[in-house]
C-alpha cells in the first residue's frame, strides 16, 4: 500500500527530471509519449490505490517518506495521507491530466518550446499530487506554491508577448496574497495545537477557541480565494487565459483552481468549529458565482467567457463548502473538471481551426466544419447549462439542494446564477457554431479544419464522462456513491433531510432555470447576422475590479515607493550620514588626495587607539 | 573537554588564506599565477571547513556545544588572548566563508588575475574566518575591524564610477559603528574584572556571567547593536549598502552582502543577545520593529530602484530583516531559522551577484531599463536566475523557504503581530523579483539584447554549487538543522530567564 501511493507521485517527478536532464535530443514524439505516459501510469496507480483502499479496514493510511523540517516542537515529515478524499482527488487529477497531455501533443505541435511545455506540465502534475496527498499543511503548501509556479510559467509561456508576461506575474502575485492566508492559518494552528499534520490538527480541533477557529477559517478562505479565483482575488484568472489553451483547461479549469476548495474540504473539522467562518465562506462563494456569471455574459473572447464561467462554478463549490455540503462540493469539482475541460479543449480546437483567433465576433457557423468538436462541445454546453441527464444537472442540483436547506437567500442567488450560466453558455455556443460565418478573412478564405485525433480523442472521452458523470452521486443511491465514500473523511457533515418531494421540486426549479437561460439566449441572439451586439462595458471590464485595485492599492503604493526612493532614502535617512561624510571631507581636503593613505592611517590609529584606551583603563581600574 | 577536536583545524582555517594572500602578493602581475594560488588556497580552505563541519560534535561536554576549543593568553595585562572554538552557529558561517571565497574567485572575471585583488580577497577571508571562530570579545573585535581594510581597498581600487565615494561612505559608516562596539567591549571587560577582582579578560564564556544592572545591560546592548546593525544592515543604518554593493566589483559585492553582512547578524545573536539577556525585555520589541520596518521598506525600494545590484541590496535589507526578526524573537524555532537563513541568504546572494556580474560583463550596464527579453537569446542564464530568484522568494522546496518559514512560525508563537506584518514581505518579495524578471528577461529582445551570449560553460559550472545547495537545503535540511539546533537551544536557555522560550 505504502509503496503504491508513492508511485503516484514518483511517475510525474521522474518524467519531469528525465525530460529536463536529458531531453535535449528528444523528438517531439518522444517528449509527448514520455510526458503523457508517466501521467497515465500515475492514473493507473491511483486506480490501484483506490481499489486497495476500498478493501482496507482503516481508510486513513499515512506513508512517511522522510523527516523534512524538525526543530524543537515543530516536526514536519514528508509524508502522505492516503484516504478517500486524497485518492478521489488523485484519480480525477491524473485522469484529466493524462487526457490533456495527449491533447497537447497535437495542440503544441511545432512550438519552439515543445519540450519545455511538457516539462512544466509534468512538474505541475507532480505538484498537484503533492498538494492533495500531503499529510500535513506544510507539505500541502509545497504543492500549493508548486502549482502556482507552474501556472506562472505556463501563463507566461509566450514570454515575448508583454500581455502574457504580465498575466503570469499577476497570477503569481494574486496567489501569493492568498498564500499569506495559508501561512497565517498554519501559524495559528501550530501555535494552538503544536502540530501541522491533518490528523493531528483534527484531533485538537475541539480545543480551538471560537475566535481562533474563526480567524483560521478566514485565513483559509483567503488562501482559497487566491488559488481558486474567488472574490476578492478572482481577477487574475481571466488574464491567465494568455496561456496555451490546454493549460487553461488543465490548470485554470479542472485542477489547480479547485485546490482552494480541496483545502477547505480537507480542513472541514476546523471549519466545523466556526459557524460565522462557514457563513462567510458561503456568502463569498455565492456572490462570486453570481458576479462572475454576470461578467461572463459580456465577454468577447471565447476563453474569457469560459474563465469567468470557471470562477462562477468554483463559486458554487465554495458555496457548497460554506453550507457544509462537502461531498457535493467534490462532486461538482469532478463533474466540472469533466465538462469544463471539455469546453476549454473544444474551444482550443475551435481556436486551432481559426489559426489562433479567440474573438467570438469573428467566428460563427463552425458546426459544419468541425464534425467532432461540434457535437462534443454541444454536450459540454448542455452539461454546464444544467440540462438533465448530464452530469452538471446532478452535481449543481446536489449543491443547490443543500444550499436550499441552509439559506434561502443564497439559494435564490444560486438559481439566478444558474439562469445566467445557461444564458452565457448558449450565447457562446450560438456565436461560435451557429449563425453566419464571420471568419472568412482569418483563414485566407480557406475552410477551418478539424483537429488531429490526439486532440479530438480527449474531447470524445470527456464528452462521454460529461454524459454519464452524474452516476457518481445520483440522489437515490446517495450512500453507495461518492458521497458515502467520502463522508467519513469530514468531521462535520450537513444533515440534509430534504424529502423526496422537495428534491423533485428543487430539481424542477433547476431545469426551469436552465431552460429560461437557454430561451433568453436564443431569443436575443437569434437574429445575429454580421456584427453581433455586445454588452455593457461595465460587465465587460469585470465590474472595473482591476481599476479599483489599481486606484486603491497599486498607484498609492507606487507613489509611496517612489517617494521613499526620491526623498526618504537619500534625504532623510541618508541625510545625517552624508552630512557627516561631507564634514569629514571638507575638514580633511588634504586627506582626500591620499585617500588610501587615509585608511592606512586610520587602521594604524585603530590599533594605537585600542592600545591607549586599554592602557588607560588598566591603569585606572587596576 | 576531553573529546573536543584539535583547535589546529581552526588555526589552519585562519592561516591558509593568509599564506595564500602572501604568496599571491609575491607573484608578478603579468604571470597570472596569483589567481591560481588563490583558487588553490580557497579550495583547501573549503575542504578544511567541510572537514570541520563533518567532525563537529555538538555534544562533547554536557551543555556546552563549542568544539575545536582552545585558549591561549597572549598579553595578560591587556586581556589579549587567542581563543577559538566553533558551535553549530559559527560552524555554518565558517563553511559559508570558504564557499563564498571560492565562488567569488571562480565567478568574477573582472581583473581577477591581479595579485593585489586576490590577495585582498584572501586576507578578507582570513579575517572573516577569524571573527567567526573567535571566542573572545577583544579578539573578535580585532578581526571584525581588520575586515574593513581589504573591503575598503577592493571597493576603492576595483569598483565602479563612484567607487571612492562608496568606499569612503562604507568605511566611515562601519567605523563609526565599531567605535560603539569597542567602548562596549572594554566597558564590559573592566566591569567584569572589577567584579571578579582577577585578570582582565574578554573571554566570551567568562564575560557572559557578568552581573549588571538592567540599565547597563540596555546601554551595552545598544552599543553592540549599533555596530552590528550597520554591518547587517538593519534599518535605518543601511544607507551605505545600496551604494556600496552597486559600486563594488562583483567579488566585492559578493563578499560584503553574502558574507560580511552575516558578521552583523552573527554578532547580534552571539554577543548582543548572548551577553545581555537582561536588556532583551526592553530591546526585543525595538529591534524586532526595526526588522519588520526593514522588511517592508527594503521591499518597497526594491520595487522602484533602477538597477539590479541595488535591487539585490534592498532585497538583502529585507532578508536581513527576516534574520534579525528570528534572532530577536526568543523562539528556538525562529532562531534556528534565522541562522539557517544567514547561510541560505549567503548562497542566494552569491547566485544573484554572479549572474548580474555575467550580464554586466556582457553589456556594461546593470540598469533594468537597458534590458528586455533576455530569456530568448539566453535561456540558460534565465533559468539559473529563476532558480536563485525563486529561492529568494521563498518557494517551498527550495532553501529560502525552510529558513523563512521557521522564522515566521517561530516568531508567531512569541510575537504574533510582528510575524503577521513580516509575512507581507513574503508577498512583496514575489512582487519586486518577478517584476524585475519580467522587465529583464521577458518581452521581445531587440538590438544588443537579441544577441546577448548565453551563459558559458564556465559560468554554468560556477553556479552549479549554488543551485545544488538551494535545492538540497530546501528538500533535506535535516543535517544542517541538527547541527544548529543544540547550539541555539543552549543560547536560548542561557537567556531564557528574561525572555520567552518556545
Amino acid at each position: 500500500m505504502a509503496h503504491v501511493a508513492t508511485l503516484i507521485l514518483l511517475f510525474p517527478l521522474v518524467g519531469f527530471l528525465f525530460m529536463m536532464l536529458n531531453g535535449r535530443h528528444m523528438t517531439e514524439k518522444q517528449v509527448g509519449v514520455v510526458g503523457t505516459g508517466v501521467v497515465s501510469a500515475s492514473f493507473v496507480v491511483s486506480a490501484i490505490s483506490f481499489v486497495l483502499l476500498l478493501h482496507q479496514s482503516s481508510r486513513e493510511v499515512t506513508v512517511k517518506l522522510f523527516d523534512w523540517l524538525s526543530v524543537g516542537t515543530l516536526h514536519v515529515p514528508a509524508a502522505l495521507l492516503v484516504d478517500p478524499l486524497s485518492v478521489t482527488m488523485c484519480l480525477f487529477v491524473t485522469g484529466i491530466s493524462a487526457l490533456i497531455h495527449l491533447y497537447s501533443i497535437g495542440y503544441m505541435h511545432g512550438e519552439r518550446d515543445f519540450r519545455k511545455f511538457f516539462i512544466y506540465l509534468n512538474l505541475f502534475v507532480f505538484s498537484m499530487l503533492v498538494l492533495v496527498l500531503a499529510n500535513n499543511l506544510v507539505l500541502t503548501f509545497v504543492g500549493w506554491e508548486g502549482v502556482g509556479l507552474c501556472s506562472y510559467w505556463l501563463v507566461s509561456f509566450y514570454f515575448d508577448r508583454d500581455s502574457a508576461a504580465s498575466a503570469g506575474k499577476k497570477a503569481f502575485i494574486y496567489n501569493r496574497v492568498g498564500d499569506l492566508g495559508l501561512l497565517i492559518a498554519m501559524f495559528l494552528l501550530f501555535s494552538r495545537t503544536h502540530t501541522l499534520t491533518y490528523l493531528g490538527v483534527f484531533s485538537h480541533a475541539g480545543t480551538l477557541t471560537p475566535i481562533v477557529a474563526t480567524l483560521t477559517v478566514l485565513a483559509l478562505l483567503l488562501a482559497a480565494s487566491g488559488k481558486s479565483a474567488q472574490i476578492p482575488l478572482f481577477n487574475w484568472l481571466p488574464d491567465a487565459m494568455e496561456g496555451p489553451t490546454p493549460v487553461s483547461a488543465l490548470i485554470h479549469a479542472a485542477t489547480m483552481v479547485t485546490a482552494g476548495v480541496y483545502l477547505l474540504v480537507r480542513m472541514s473539522p476546523v471549519l466545523a468549529m466556526s459557524s460565522s467562518g462557514r457563513m462567510t465562506i458561503a456568502v463569498i462563494g455565492g456572490v462570486t458565482a453570481f458576479v462572475a456569471a454576470t461578467i461572463a455574459t459580456s465577454q468577447k473572447d471565447i476563453k474569457k467567457v469560459l474563465a469567468f464561467s470557471t470562477v462562477s462554478q468554483i463559486g458554487y463549490m465554495v458555496l457548497a463548502v460554506g453550507v457544509g455540503a462537502y461531498s457535493a462540493a467534490i462532486f461538482l469539482m469532478i463533474s466540472h473538471a469533466f465538462f469544463k475541460a471539455l469546453l476549454f479543449l473544444g474551444s482550443g480546437s475551435v481556436i486551432h481551426s481559426l489559426n489562433g483567433e479567440q474573438d467570438m465576433r469573428l467566428m460563427g457557423g463552425l458546426r459544419k466544419y468541425l464534425p467532432l468538436t461540434f457535437p462534443t462541445f454541444l454536450i459540454g454546453w448542455l452539461t454546464i447549462s444544467g440540462i438533465p441527464p448530464f452530469a452538471g444537472f446532478w452535481s449543481k442540483g446536489d449543491v443547490l439542494t443543500n444550499v436550499f436547506e441552509h439559506n434561502k437567500a443564497l439559494w435564490v442567488l444560486g438559481v439566478l446564477t444558474a439562469i445566467l450560466t445557461a444564458y452565457y453558455m448558449s450565447r457562446l455556443f450560438i456565436l461560435t457554431f451557429r449563425g453566419t460565418e464571420r471568419f472568412r478573412e482569418l483563414n485566407d478564405g480557406r475552410d477551418p479544419h478539424e483537429s488531429p485525433w490526439v486532440m479530438t480523442a480527449p474531447l470524445v472521452v470527456l464528452a462521454g464522462l460529461s454524459v454519464v458523470g452524474g452516476v457518481l452521486d445520483l440522489p437515490w443511491i446517495h450512500h453507495d456513491s461518492i458521497a458515502g465514500f467520502l463522508e467519513p473523511t469530514f468531521g462535520y457533515v450537513a444533515a440534509v433531510h430534504a424529502s423526496t418531494l422537495a428534491q423533485y421540486g428543487l430539481g424542477a426549479v433547476d431545469v426551469a432555470a436552465a431552460v429560461i437561460g437557454l430561451l433568453a439566449a436564443f431569443s436575443i441572439w437569434r437574429n445575429v447576422s454580421s456584427s453581433p451586439r455586445f454588452e455593457s462595458t461595465f460587465l465587460e471590464h469585470v465590474w472595473r475590479w482591476d481599476d479599483l485595485y489599481d486606484a486603491s492599492i497599486g498607484r498609492p503604493l507606487t507613489r509611496v515607493a517612489q517617494f521613499s526612493d526620491d526623498v526618504v532614502e537619500p534625504r532623510i535617512i541618508d541625510g545625517a550620514v552624508t552630512g557627516v561624510a561631507v564634514g569629514v571631507r571638507r575638514s580633511g581636503e588634504g586627506l582626500r588626495k591620499v585617500q588610501s593613505g587615509f585608511v592606512r592611517h586610520y587602521a594604524l590609529a585603530t590599533v594605537l587607539g585600542v592600545a591607549v584606551i586599554v592602557i588607560y583603563l588598566v591603569a585606572r581600574v587596576g | 573537554m576531553a573529546h573536543t577536536h584539535s583547535s589546529l583545524w581552526l588555526a589552519a582555517l585562519i592561516l591558509v588564506p593568509l599564506v595564500g594572500a602572501l604568496l599571491a602578493a609575491l607573484t608578478r602581475k603579468t604571470e597570472g599565477r596569483a589567481y591560481l594560488v588563490a583558487v588553490a588556497a580557497a579550495s583547501v580552505e573549503l575542504a578544511l571547513s567541510l572537514v570541520v563541519a563533518l567532525l563537529y560534535n555538538p555534544h562533547f561536554s554536557g551543555a556546552a556545544t563549542f568544539d575545536f576549543y582552545s585558549r591561549h593568553v597572549l598579553a595578560a595585562p591587556f586581556g589579549l588572548a587567542y581563543d577559538v572554538g566553533v558551535d553549530g552557529i559559527s560552524l555554518l558561517m565558517v563553511v559559508l566563508t570558504s564557499l563564498v571565497l571560492l565562488l567569488a574567485l571562480l565567478g568574477s572575471r573582472d581583473r581577477r588575475r591581479e595579485p593585489a585583488f586576490v590577495a585582498w580577497l584572501l586576507l578578507l577571508t582570513s579575517f572573516t574566518m577569524g571573527s567567526f571562530v573567535a571566542h573572545d570579545l577583544l579578539e573578535f573585535f580585532i578581526f571584525f575591524e581588520l575586515t574593513l581594510i581589504p573591503c575598503y581597498f577592493i571597493i576603492s581600487q576595483w569598483g565602479g564610477r563612484e567607487r571612492s565615494r562608496a568606499a569612503l561612505k562604507f568605511f566611515i559608516y562601519t567605523f563609526a559603528g565599531s567605535a560603539f562596539l569597542l567602548i562596549g567591549i572594554l566597558y564590559l571587560g573592566f566591569l567584569h574584572q572589577h567584579q571578579a577582582q582577577g585578570d582582565l579578560t574578554f573571554a566570551y564564556g567568562t564575560l557572559s556571567s557578568t552581573v549588571m544592572s538592567h540599565g547597563t545591560a540596555v546601554w551595552l546592548f545598544v552599543a553592540f547593536a549599533i555596530a552590528f546593525g550597520v554591518k547587517a544592515p538593519i534599518w535605518p543604518l543601511h544607507t551605505w549598502s545600496p551604494l556600496t554593493y552597486a559600486e563594488a566589483p562583483t567579488a566585492g559585492s559578493i563578499e560584503m552582502s553574502a558574507l560580511l553582512a552575516k558578521l552583523g547578524t552573527y554578532g547580534l545573536l552571539r554577543f548582543a543577545v548572548g551577553l545581555f539577556p537582561l536588556a532583551l525585555a526592553t530591546m526585543r520589541p525595538v529591534i524586532m520593529t526595526l526588522a519588520v520596518v526593514g522588511i517592508l521598506y527594503g521591499s518597497l525600494l526594491a520595487c522602484v530602484t533602477p538597477d539590479l545590484k541595488r535591487l539585490v541590496a534592498f532585497s538583502s535589507l529585507a532578508q536581513m530583516g527576516f534574520i534579525t526578526l528570528g534572532l530577536m524573537s526568543g523562539s528556538k524555532i525562529a532562531t534556528v531559522g534565522a541562522v539557517l537563513l544567514m547561510f541560505n541568504h549567503g548562497v542566494i546572494t552569491v547566485g544573484f551577484f554572479l549572474i548580474i556580474g555575467f550580464i554586466e560583463q556582457r553589456r556594461g550596464s546593470i540598469l533594468v531599463r537597458d534590458f528586455t527579453g533576455l530569456q530568448g537569446p539566453a535561456p540558460v542564464m534565465a533559468a539559473l536566475f529563476t532558480v536563485v530568484m525563486l529561492a529568494s522568494i521563498g518557494l517551498p522546496g527550495l532553501s529560502g523557504f525552510v529558513s523563512e518559514y521557521l522564522i515566521l512560525i517561530g516568531t508567531f508563537a512569541t510575537h504574533a503581530w510582528w510575524a503577521v506584518v513580516a509575512s507581507i514581505g513574503v508577498v512583496a518579495a514575489a512582487l519586486y523579483l518577478l517584476w524585475a524578471y519580467q522587465r529583464v528577461f521577458h518581452g521581445r529582445a531587440e538590438g544588443a539584447n537579441a544577441t546577448l551570449p548565453d551563459a558559458t560553460s564556465r559560468e554554468r559550472w560556477v553556479l552549479v554549487p549554488v543551485v545544488v545547495l538551494i535545492v538540497a537545503l530546501g528538500v533535506f535540511p535535516k543535517p544542517v538543522l541538527d547541527r544548529i539546533s543544540p547550539s541555539v537551544q543552549q543560547l536560548i536557555e542561557h537567556v531564557a530567564p528574561s525572555g520567552v522560550s518556545k
